[in-house]
Formats: structure tokens, C-alpha cells, sequence
């Protein structure tokens, strides 16, 4: 992980660049929204509330304001598993992601996904995918279909497919570069890079361990950037996003960040080294974000203490929603299986005939 | 009857697939072809001859060797409202794909509760008989007809690939199309004007009272054949054709076997857990007080496929071991035809 480190780009997170105070502002809402969640759900798990897997992500909430600041919102966006911030920043209300989390029908997707496959049609969230790499083809095939429909140019839309470090070794991580690279299709791939799969790191998993550099087989540019300064986030995520819809060239983006925490809740992540972990803690974007608005005189600290407390009330106010909202209806479920009605479909439950006896 | 116009042609089941395909994709522009080999080369097999000519590349694209790339992608067009028509050049190769047929294409509706649907066809070819040997000889249908999500169709006839090809296009939901190497040169009668069949719902293609066969795909061709074989012997010989394996239709083998009392499955894919054990237990819940002797079941010996034409013969369900299985059942003594 030292070698990860040092792999890093020469960062300008010192920088706030002449960005509009309110902007900045905003992308530290965002944060804290997305800390307070996280924490949340981490609480809420061990309280069973939540159950299953639940990937957070503690430590990369840059890489998630600058990535979802950069999309538009007639862009689709696929992610993996860890998409609890993608979701809230997409704008979707922590209530129905939190009630999600719990399995409530008043979640983003009915209480059917949980965690791992959060879906919203309206803001174009073509999910959260529990299977590792699942989404790279489907995003693939979205990203034709956009160039079968549309007209490239400046309001064209385009897909940000999300992935984790350890999908770049799978085939359809290849097999669909390959489509994208061959078909010119509006899309660009982000590889959040946190340096772990779940405990094994890129340098035990991958031969070309800058993983950017991938993307040359296919013709596509490769761009790595720093994930833990939110505005070298966006802007490198507008660039590619430029890129494919306005001359249909995909883009590989590899975004550097680290992960708090274990891959799951569930997980003590006892493999890291002291070092690493320092590092990750060190690297933490929430509070030294917070600490450059402050010395940039963006925020005050009353301000910024504001701001958590307001993250850390609306995330109460999801608890409470998603807590008293009812479980799906035992009745509907067989209600979502197919969209066209069909002759003999099954319904029985275990234990009952599958037919009435003649 | 001088004012009659012909309303039916005799065609291949290949040049019925050719010609539903070209129907549709006229008729709807959301409606493209993706597959290997499938444009300049016009298909492994010959279906898709003429089409990249008459509707292009971007309706008919040639997709590098890439299942499970090019399969997943015709699943994202299809999640933002394409209609795409898949052909893997043969069943075997769909396992290649099968994260994205069975983890994704058959998922996403339920899981992401009704948000998205996916109409989405997947044609491919099974089946043995054709020297490939193990690996280009299997029939893996029952893979995906365990698969709530999926929707499987096998038709028989060219009549029936035209109307179920229709339907499956024109369907919200993933459906696996089943196709048979041994079917595409095969001829039969084809109504001229548009037929959608009904998903689901299997046909009583031969009636008779003496005995159920039950099959599906080139099995039913079998079958037909066996019972009018039977018939010159005096025996009334029923022929279910499934037509659908998900859902199945498990109303129209049960009204049949109570009528007849006998029933034999004849399928080509392997015994174990295959498609004739899923329609001997529905005979055996539906209608076990009418049945006469106990359910049997044809299919393909439990060996990967050998290459040698006289191990593959021995290994494969005949017309000669169901006319047997049929007079087994029925307690005739044998002919020795059958042998």
C-alpha cells in the first residue's frame, strides 16, 4: 500500500482553485451527508437493522461528491455493490436509500435489492450491482443504445459505469472496453481505486498494477487522478464525460482513494498494516476538506459544525422513515417476475402443489 | 373456391426465422440483431442471410467473440428501451454469457421492483446428432428453464419459430429462444399473415387415448413420427408439444395424461434432473389416481457427447428406443422394427 501511495498524482488538493464559496459549500454538505450515512448504516447493521452485506463508503466520499458532481443528470449511471453515496447524490432522499438499507417497501428498489442494488428509473441510477463487474456489460449496451438514439454533442448523453479496483481483472471488464473502444460508444468507465479488493491489494492482483493504462488496448485514454480532492475529481470526470458525448470516445478514469474501513461492515479488516491504515486516515477527505474551506474562509467553524449536525439530523430522519415504514407486502411477491403477463406462470409457495390434482 | 389465396407456404424453419426476423425489424426500429458472425458472414447457420444488407450495421452488428460482453450489452440497450435479438451461435457457447443471463437479464426486473424490464431475446441452437462431439452437442435448456425471471420457448415446427419468434420480440421479459441444428432445414407449413403465439402454453399437436408423449424441439418431431408409426399398429398415440419449458404448462400434459392413463418424455437432453423429470413429478401431482404405469422417461445417455458416429448414435434418444419405451409401457410385446 506504500507503493500505492506513491503511485499518486502530484495532487492540488491544497488548491480551492477559485471555485465559487458556494460550491465548495456544497460539496462539503455533500460529504458529510454521505459520512453521516455511512456511519449510520454501520450503526443500524449492528443494531440488525440492516442485513446481508453493506459496503460503505467511509473514506472515498471525494471521489462520490466529485463524480456525482461531474454527471449530469440525463446521464445513467451503473455502479457496483459500495453505491450507498452515488444514490444519495444522485438525489435520491436518504429516506428511501436508508429504508432500502432495511428492507422497507418504501425503498428505491421496493425493499427487493437491499444494499447492493439500489435502482432508480427517474434519476437515471441503472443500479447497483451485487456481482462484481455484472454492470460493465449491461452499461456497455446502455451506451449503445444512447449512440443508436441520439446525436453526439455537447447535450448528449453519455454512461459513467463505476467499478472497483479488483474488476479490471475480470473478463467482461476487458470484453466490454473492447465493445466501447470498437464501437466509439458514449461512455466512460471509472475505476474507484482504493487499493484493496477485499483484502488483497492491486499489486498482488493485477499485472499492470496502473490500472489506468489498461484502457491502451482498447485505444481508449487512460486518466488517473486523485480521489481524495473533490475538485481534481469533477473536473477530470467532466473531461471524460466531454469526451464520450460529444466525440463518442470512452474514457478510462481511474480515481486514487482509500477505504476507511473493512470491505464490509462485517469486516475488521485485520490484513492492513498500521501503515496503510495511517495513510488512509491521514488521506481522510471529510475532515481535510473541511479544514482547507476553513483556512480558505469558506466556512467558519461554526459553520462546518453546522453542517454536520444538519448531515447527522436528516440521517435521524431517515432512520425514523425507513424504521416505521412497512415491510414489502407478502402478497406481491410474486408481483415484479415478469413485465408481460404470461399463460401458467408459477406462484405456488414451498409446500404447495403446483397444480390442483385433475 | 377460385377467389382463395393461398395463407399458407411451405418453408424451413430457417427461412421462417430469416423471414420473422426481417418482419420485425421493419416493423419496429427499436427491434436490432447482435451476434457473432451474424452480418457479413449471415449467420453460422444461415438465418440471418440478406438482413445486414437490407437493414445495416447499426440494426444487424457483427459482435467481436465476446458473449458475455456482447450479451450483457444487448441487455443494457434493452434496459433503456431497445429490443435487441440475440444469437449465440450455439447453446454451448451461452455459458460463456450465462453471469448475464442468470445473474442480470433474469434479475433485474424483480430486484429493482418493476423499475425496468427487459425485452430482451437470446436465439441459440441446441442439440446433438451432428458429429461435434462434446463440447458443440449439448442440450442445456434446463439451465435456464429452472431460472425464475426467464421466459424459454422451443418451438417444433416452422410455423411455430415464426409465431413464437414474434411473441419473444415483441415480449417485455428476457426470452431464451431454443433452436435445434437438426430443425433448420426442416420444412412445414407457414400461415402468411402475422402470428404471435401465446408464451406458455403447450400444444396437443397429435390427439390419441392410448398414451402421452410429451416433448419439445426436435423431440416432438420424434414423437409425431413414433405415433403414426404406432398408429399403422392400431395404436392411438397423443403428441404434447411443450413449446414453452418456463413457464410450463402443466394443465395441458396433465389433461392429456388423464385422458390417456400413459405417459413417456421424450427429450434430448440428459435424464438426471433434466426436462422429463420436471413433467414426471407435475403427471405424478396431477394426475397420479388416473395414471395406468408408472411414467417413463427417453433421453440421452449421461456421457459427454463422443465424436464416433456409432457412440454418438448409441448416446442419443432415437425414434427406435421411444417406440419401445412406448410399447414398455403400454405392455406390447415388441416388434422387431425396433431394434
Amino acid at each position: 500500500m506504500a507503493a500505492k501511495a506513491r503511485t499518486r498524482p502530484e495532487s492540488t488538493v491544497e488548491s480551492t482553485g477559485g471555485e465559487p464559496a458556494d460550491t465548495l459549500r456544497d460539496y462539503y454538505e455533500q460529504m458529510s451527508l454521505v459520512r453521516a450515512f455511512e456511519l449510520r448504516s454501520s450503526e443500524m447493521y449492528a443494531r440488525a437493522k440492516i442485513g446481508g452485506y453493506c459496503h460503505l463508503n467511509l473514506g472515498e466520499e471525494a471521489t462520490v461528491v466529485g463524480l456525482m458532481a461531474a454527471i449530469e443528470a440525463r446521464d445513467y449511471l451503473f455502479t457496483g455493490y459500495r453505491d450507498h453515496g452515488y444514490a444519495l447524490l444522485r438525489g435520491l432522499s436518504p429516506e428511501r436509500v436508508m429504508a432500502e438499507l432495511f428492507g422497507k417497501v418504501t425503498g428505491v428498489s421496493g425493499g427487493r435489492g437491499g444494499s447492493m442494488h439500489l435502482f432508480d428509473a427517474e434519476t437515471r441510477l441503472f443500479g447497483g450491482y451485487g456481482i462484481v463487474g455484472g454492470q460493465i456489460p449491461p452499461a456497455t449496451g446502455a451506451a449503445l443504445a444512447l449512440k443508436n438514439q441520439e446525436v453526439a454533442g455537447p447535450d448528449a448523453a453519455a454512461v459513467m459505469c463505476l467499478l472497483g479496483d479488483g474488476t479490471t481483472n475480470i473478463g467482461a471488464f476487458h470484453e466490454s472496453l473492447n465493445l466501447a473502444g470498437l464501437w466509439k460508444l458514449p461512455i466512460v468507465y471509472v475505476i474507484v481505486n482504493n487499493g484493496l479488493g477485499m483484502g488483497t491489494t492491486v499489486e498482488k492482483a493485477s499485472a499492470e498494477p496502473d490500472l489506468y493504462k489498461r484502457g491502451a488496448s482498447y485505444r481508449m485514454p487512460g486518466v488517473r487522478v486523485d480521489g481524495d480532492d473533490v475538485l481534481a475529481v469533477r473536473d477530470a470526470a467532466r473531461d471524460a464525460l466531454q469526451q464520450a458525448r460529444e466525440s463518442r470516445q470512452p474514457v478510462l478514469l481511474e480515481v486514487m482513494c482509500y477505504r476507511l474501513r473493512g470491505h464490509s461492515v462485517v469486516d475488521p479488516a485485520r490484513y492492513r498494516s498500521s501503515e496503510d491504515t495511517t495513510i488512509a486516515q491521514q488521506s481522510d477527505p471529510v475532515p481535510s476538506f473541511r479544514a482547507k474551506l476553513i483556512s480558505a474562509g469558506v466556512l467558519s467553524e461554526t459553520d462546518a459544525a453546522a453542517i454536520d449536525e444538519a448531515a447527522d439530523v436528516r440521517v435521524s430522519e431517515a432512520v425514523v422513515f425507513a424504521d416505521e415504514s412497512p415491510e414489502p407486502d407478502v402478497d406481491d411477491l410474486f408481483k415484479y417476475v415478469y413485465a408481460t403477463a404470461v399463460a401458467n406462470m408459477p406462484t405456488a409457495l414451498a409446500g404447495e402443489p403446483v397444480m390442483d390434482a385433475l | 373456391m377460385n377467389t382463395e389465396v393461398a395463407t399458407t407456404r411451405t418453408i424451413t424453419y430457417r427461412q421462417a426465422l430469416n423471414e420473422t426476423l426481417r418482419a420485425e425489424l421493419e416493423r419496429d426500429d427499436k427491434v436490432f440483431l447482435i451476434g457473432e458472425e451474424i452480418g457479413i458472414f449471415e449467420g453460422s447457420y444461415k438465418i440471418t442471410v440478406g438482413l445486414l444488407e437490407d437493414f445495416g450495421p447499426d440494426r444487424v452488428i457483427d459482435a467481436p467473440i465476446a458473449e458475455e460482453g456482447f450479451v450483457g450489452a444487448a441487455l443494457g440497450a434493452a434496459m433503456l428501451g431497445m429490443r435487441p435479438v440475440v444469437e449465440i451461435m450455439t447453446i454451448n457457447f451461452s455459458l460463456i454469457a450465462i453471469d448475464q443471463i442468470v445473474n442480470h437479464a433474469a434479475k433485474m426486473r424483480s430486484m429493482f421492483a418493476g423499475q425496468v424490464s427487459i425485452p430482451l431475446v437470446i436465439r441459440m441452437p441446441g442439440g446433438g446428432g451432428q458429429q461435434l462431439a462434446a463440447t458443440h452437442s449439448q442440450n442445456l435448456e434446463v439451465w435456464y428453464a429452472h431460472i425464475p425471471g426467464l421466459k424459454v420457448v422451443a418451438p417444433s415446427t416452422p410455423a411455430d419459430a415464426k409465431a413464437l419468434l414474434t411473441a419473444a420480440i415483441r415480449d417485455d421479459d428476457p426470452v431464451i429462444f431454443l433452436e435445434n441444428l437438426s430443425l433448420y432445414s426442416a420444412k412445414g407449413e407457414v400461415p402468411n399473415d402475422e402470428q404471435v403465439a401465446e408464451i406458455g402454453k403447450a400444444a396437443v399437436v397429435k390427439t390419441g387415448t392410448d398414451l402421452t408423449i410429451v416433448s419439445y424441439s426436435r423431440g416432438t418431431t420424434t414423437a409425431l413420427e413414433v405415433a403414426r408409426q404406432l398408429e399403422a399398429e392400431g395404436l392411438s398415440i397423443e403428441v404434447v408439444d411443450l413449446r414453452s419449458l418456463r413457464p410450463l404448462d402443466r394443465d395441458t400434459i396433465c389433461a392429456s395424461v388423464k385422458k390417456t392413463g400413459h405417459a413417456v418424455v421424450f427429450e434430448d437432453d440428459w435424464l438426471s434432473y433434466g426436462i422429463g423429470a420436471e413433467i414426471s413429478a407435475t403427471i405424478g401431482e396431477g394426475v397420479f389416481d388416473f395414471l395406468d404405469a408408472p411414467v417413463r422417461r427417453v433421453a440421452a445417455a449421461e456421457v459427454p457427447l463422443p465424436y464416433a458416429k456409432s457412440l454418438e448414435k448409441a448416446a442419443l434418444p432415437s425414434a427406435a428406443d421411444l417406440a419401445r419405451v412406448v410399447r414398455e409401457v403400454l405392455n406390447i410385446s415388441s416388434t422387431p422394427n425396433d431394434k
